[in-house]
Order: C-alpha cells, then sequence, then structure tokens
C-alpha cells in the first residue's frame, strides 16, 4: 500500500465531503435548523444539473452555473413558505418536516428517474489526472478540493465581511435584538438556506461528475456532511474543511485495509472525535 | 402539573375521567376479542394483523422517545436489527429454540443501548437525532462483516426452526392446523402479547412518578432539575427500555420473516420513516396517536399498494402538513375539541367546594 497516495486521496476526498457539509453547517450555524433532506437535496440537484446538461447539451459546468440561480430560488422558498414554520423552541417540528422532505424528494425523484445509477458525463475530465512526484492525483478530485476552498472563502468573505454577513450573525445572536434594528429574520433564513442550495449545488456538480448517484444515495450524503461539521466544530468553515478532510482521510485508510471498512473507519473516527472532543476540533459557536 | 397546595382537605387529584373508564372496558373487549382472531381469522389476516400490531410497538417505543423524553432518534433501526440479528445467532448459530432467540434480541438490543447512550447522550437535540442515525450505520455494516450469518447478502432461519418453535406443535395440535399456520398463529399471540404489555408499561410509567419527572424534564429542564429530577437518569432510563422493547419487536418480527438481510434490518423507510409518520400522523406525546396512525398507516398501504413509491411521497407530504398545520396530530384534533381521554396521565384537580374542574397541563 502506498501511504502517501492513500493520504492524498483522502484529503482531496475530504475536499467533497467539506462541499457536502458547508450548506449543513451554514444553516445550522445561523438558524439552528438541522436539515435532514440536506443529502436529498443534494443528489436532487445533481439530478437536476445532469436534466439540463444533456437536455441543452452543456457541459456541466456550465449546467451547474444555470442550477445555482435555481436552486437559490428554491431554497428561498423553501425555507420562506415550509422551514420557517417550523423555527422555535420545540425542535420536533424542523426535525420531523425535513425528515418527511427527504423522503419526498427520495420517492419523487425515484418515480421521476428510476432508481438507475446515473453519471453527469464530463467528457475527457472525467479520466484526466495531473502527476506529482510519485503521486498522481485525478483532475476531477483536484477540482473539487480547490472549489472547496473556494467555497470555504466565499463563505468566511460573505459572513465577516458584508452586511448580509453582519445581519446573517445578529441573527443567530440574538434573533429580537436584531428584528428592532430592522433586519428582518425570515427573509435572512431564507437567504442563507438559499445560499446553502448554491453549495449543495457545487457538491452535486462533483458529487454527480465524480461517480454514479441514485434517488436513494442521499441519506449516507446527510451523515457524512454532519460528520464533518461536528468532527470540524460548529460554527467554523475552515474546521469544516478539515473535519471533512480526517473523514475522507480515515476512509481511504479504511478502504486500502480493507475495501469493506471505507465507510465503517470514516463513522469510527467520527464516534472517535466525539468521545475525546464532544465540541469538535475547531469549535466556535456555544453550543 | 398543579403544585399549588391548596389547604382545603375538599380537593382531590384524580387521574381517571369517565371515557377513561368505558375505555377500560372496552380495551379488554377488544383484546379479548384479538386473541380469539386466529380461531376464525385466515393466514393472510392474520399476518396483517401482526404487521398492524409490530408496528404499533415500534411507533409506541419511538413516541416515548420522541414526544415524552424529548429523545428524537432517527437510529431505532439498530435495536431492530440488533434484535433481529441476535435472534439469528441464537437460532442459527447456538441452536436455541426461536422464543428464547426472541428474549435474547430484546437483551442484547439494550445491551446495545448502553455503549450506544454513551455516544449519542454527548449530543443535544438534532444532533442527537443523526448521532443516533451514525449509530445504526455503524451497528448495519459492522454486521454485515459477520460472514456466519450471511455477511452482506443475509441469511435464513435453518429450515424447521419455526415449526420447532415452543407452543407451536401444541396450538397445531389443539387447532387442528398445519405446522406453518400455527407458526403464525403464535407470531400474531406474541405480537399481541408484546404490544399489550407495551401500552400497559408506557401507560403504567407516565401515570407514575417518573411519567411526571418525565414531563416536568421535558417542559421545563431547569426547573425540573431544581427539584430533584435527574434528566439524564431519567433519559437513560426511556431509551433503554425503548431499546428492550424494539428489540424484541425486531426479533419477533424476523421470526416471523425468517430471512435476515443488513439492509432489510436496518431499513431506514420500514423501521423509522413508517414509524415517524405513525406517530405523526395519529399524535405525537399521546398513548392513543400511535393507535389511530397505525390505523391509518394501514388503511393507506392497502389503498396505494400498486402505487410504488408514490406511497412513501404521499405519506411524507402528510406528515409535513400534519406537522405544520396540526402538531397534535388526528388524536390531538379530536381531543381537543371532544375533551375525550382514552388513557389519561394529566392529573386533574377535583374539588367539592366549587363545581369548576381545573384541568392540568396535557399530558402532564
Amino acid at each position: 500500500m502506498n501511504w502517501l497516495d492513500t493520504i492524498v486521496q483522502g484529503v482531496l476526498l475530504g475536499g467533497l465531503y467539506a462541499l457536502f457539509a458547508a450548506g449543513l453547517g451554514l444553516v445550522f450555524g445561523i438558524m439552528r435548523l438541522v436539515n435532514l433532506a440536506h443529502g436529498d437535496l443534494i443528489v436532487l440537484a445533481a439530478f437536476l444539473v445532469l436534466l439540463l446538461a444533456s437536455a441543452l447539451g452543456l457541459s456541466p459546468f456550465v449546467a451547474a452555473a444555470l442550477a445555482l440561480p435555481a436552486m437559490f430560488a428554491f431554497g428561498w422558498a423553501l425555507q420562506f413558505v415550509v422551514l420557517n414554520r417550523t423555527l422555535g423552541k420545540d425542535i420536533l417540528p424542523p426535525l420531523l418536516v425535513t425528515f418527511g422532505l427527504s423522503i419526498v424528494i427520495q420517492n419523487g425523484l425515484l418515480e421521476g428517474f428510476s432508481a438507475d445509477s446515473r453519471r453527469i458525463p464530463a467528457g475527457a475530465l472525467e479520466t484526466a489526472s495531473l502527476q506529482f512526484g510519485p503521486v498522481s492525483v485525478g483532475t476531477m478530485p483536484l477540482l473539487t478540493f480547490l472549489s472547496a476552498i473556494g467555497v470555504i472563502v466565499a463563505l468566511n468573505l460573505i459572513f465577516y465581511h458584508t452586511d448580509l454577513g453582519r445581519a446573517f450573525r445578529a441573527t443567530s445572536d440574538d434573533r429580537a435584538t436584531a428584528g428592532l434594528m430592522g433586519i428582518r429574520a425570515d427573509r435572512i433564513f431564507a437567504t442563507a438556506t438559499g445560499l446553502a442550495m448554491m453549495v449543495v449545488t457545487i457538491a452535486a456538480l462533483y458529487l454527480g461528475t465524480r461517480a454514479n448517484f441514485d434517488p436513494t444515495m442521499g441519506p449516507a450524503r446527510l451523515i457524512y456532511a454532519f460528520e464533518a461539521v461536528i468532527i470540524g466544530g460548529l460554527g467554523s468553515f475552515w474546521g469544516t474543511l478539515a473535519g471533512g478532510i480526517i473523514l475522507g482521510v480515515s476512509q481511504t485508510i479504511g478502504a486500502a485495509i480493507n475495501p469493506e471498512w471505507q465507510i465503517l473507519a470514516g463513522h469510527v473516527a467520527f464516534l472517535l472525535v466525539l468521545l475525546a472532543r464532544p465540541r469538535g476540533l475547531f469549535p466556535r459557536a456555544v453550543d | 402539573m398543579n403544585d399549588h397546595t391548596l389547604p382545603s382537605p375538599a380537593w382531590t387529584v384524580s387521574m381517571r375521567t369517565r371515557a377513561s373508564s368505558v375505555s377500560a372496558a372496552v380495551a379488554l373487549v377488544v383484546v379479548a376479542l384479538a386473541f380469539a382472531v386466529p380461531f376464525f381469522a385466515t393466514r393472510a389476516v392474520l399476518q396483517d394483523l401482526f404487521f398492524i400490531l409490530t408496528m404499533l410497538v415500534l411507533a409506541q417505543g419511538w413516541n416515548l422517545l420522541a414526544g415524552y423524553a424529548g429523545l428524537v432518534s432517527v437510529g431505532q433501526q439498530a435495536f431492530v436489527g440488533f434484535g433481529a440479528y441476535a435472534m439469528f445467532a441464537a437460532v442459527s448459530l447456538l441452536g436455541l429454540d426461536p422464543l428464547a432467540g426472541i428474549l435474547i434480541g430484546g437483551l442484547a438490543a439494550a445491551a446495545l443501548a448502553v455503549p450506544t447512550a454513551f455516544f449519542v447522550f454527548r449530543l443535544e437535540g438534532a444532533y442527537f437525532a443523526v448521532g443516533t442515525w451514525v449509530i445504526a450505520e455503524v451497528v448495519r455494516l459492522s454486521l454485515a462483516q459477520w460472514k456466519a450469518l450471511g455477511g452482506g447478502t443475509g441469511t435464513s432461519l435453518p429450515s424447521g426452526a419455526t415449526r420447532d418453535m415452543a407452543g407451536v406443535r401444541l396450538v397445531a395440535d389443539w387447532l387442528g392446523v398445519r405446522a406453518a399456520q400455527a407458526t403464525d398463529i403464535v407470531c400474531y399471540w406474541l405480537a399481541l402479547l408484546l404490544a399489550v404489555a407495551t401500552v400497559g408499561l408506557i401507560y403504567g410509567l407516565l401515570r407514575s412518578r417518573h411519567g411526571l419527572g418525565l414531563a416536568a424534564v421535558r417542559d421545563n429542564r431547569e426547573a425540573a432539575r431544581s427539584i430533584g429530577v435527574d434528566p439524564l437518569r431519567i433519559k437513560s432510563f426511556v431509551y433503554l427500555v425503548v431499546a428492550l422493547v424494539t428489540g424484541l419487536t425486531g426479533a419477533l418480527i424476523y421470526v416471523q420473516k425468517a430471512r435476515i438481510s443488513p439492509d432489510a434490518a436496518f431499513s431506514v423507510p420500514d423501521w423509522t420513516a413508517y414509524v415517524i409518520f405513525i406517530v405523526v400522523i395519529g399524535g405525537i406525546g399521546t398513548i392513543e396517536g400511535p393507535i389511530v396512525g397505525v390505523v391509518v398507516f394501514f388503511v393507506l398501504r392497502n389503498l396505494l399498494a400498486d402505487y410504488g413509491s408514490w406511497y412513501l411521497l404521499i405519506l411524507g407530504l402528510i406528515g409535513i402538513v400534519i406537522m405544520l398545520f396540526a402538531p397534535s396530530g388526528l388524536w390531538g384534533l379530536f381531543a381537543n375539541r371532544t375533551g375525550i381521554q382514552l388513557f389519561p396521565v394529566r392529573r386533574i384537580l377535583t374539588g367539592t367546594h366549587n363545581a369548576q374542574t381545573i384541568k392540568g397541563v396535557p399530558h402532564g
């Protein structure tokens, strides 16, 4: 086994998991909402990109660019019309509504696209690779990782250097006082979910071009995203990237030892972090 | 809860309502009828009733967790699957009677709940939910490595194992039926016993001091602590009991199915999604809710049986709509309008001074 290669592949896989996780962490950080349909929304976005790419004969990157505003609008409306109604002191409504949403999306996709595995065709990029010394790196995994860094830089910029970001932070800290300053929390929440759905679309682009996907694989993506957020610590986007990388490396090492252990190794790493550092490695938020 | 200490001795706290006295009598009749069903019903009817009863037990367990203890788990399939696998191991590998296997399944699930609780109780609220799911995945992936029980593809019970189960021969001779039907009858009676015991246990628990503590923790954790209720202890107890009941049910279901695979035994739709929808549609936080929910669920299932994934899609939509617009479910709508409670767990203050009756907080 080539350890260096295993670890590099794991780090790059971690980029994909960080993309899964960034949207989940964003929404949780602002409104304390864990969206159990997050994984299914990624798969939904992957089907949207696939549909646009095949119907219009576009490159997957152009198709994803077209899907971005559509998914933003979808996320905005979903939050404004449905999810805002569930927010409150009781944790049951948001959990059960998003769980229901997860089941609805999964079965809607099964009905619309059948249970077949699909892949977004990306032409020569699918198999292209770059050679760095002894390690060969796939172009697509590398692009995924760079996109993850790009998304995290962008989210940090929005959060800490724009009016919108200040409104996000203010609403997260104290919704009532932010309201007194003229911030409408329901719109801020809708914008946050819209933004999260744009991150989801980027995640979906790489999910769909790197490997096969089908309507039932959403819940597993939710779990990876969740694990990355918890490992990294709440409220820190860079922590989420670190969490994704730890998860990715654990999985590739597990797979290198025994192919059947890939997923299990990731879960075990998560449980170990939970045991040693219940608040994650780089916690920022108070809860 | 009305904790005012009133000077007048004429006031008494009562938990009985007129409807509950009637419903106790009705419940006795229903259970007696349900016991008698195998004497005249066909196998298909028995299997449907078995399905309804086992789903009811799972739903009551989840309802106790989520509706009363505030522990929203989406990982109860861990205990269904683990109980089922423990039963399979006991029967296939140790050659034990399936009946003993069911008990072992329940105990194994309760034992699994101890380390599980150690992890997931570090997480709060929504994180607890996903944490339980991760644990269920870990258990599923681990058991898929168990080659003696078929690994990832699963295995069947040894042929004849269920026919030799304790009581099957007896029932076959008594009712003059074939062994396969006698197995179904025994499984059905076990499911009925489990359902009655579970409802009775939960009803008893909620009416007890511990039930009051549970409601207090759910309504205001800090206030409950200040009067000496230990939230962690009471939640751990509930989590363990529900794991036991869920494991017993899982083992029983798989005695009847006689074939197991990791994907089926740890299925999220079968053992968690359905259960959540049953409780949400019926009414979360009441004992009546899951009973109503399981009936609605069964009717919908039969109506939509031919429509494949539309069925789950519609069930999901109904669940969302109910959670948004009628969070107390169908039973809640009915009870709020009529004031009827079949399984009253709230304490009602009645007095002779004043004709007025002060009602307690719902389910508290």
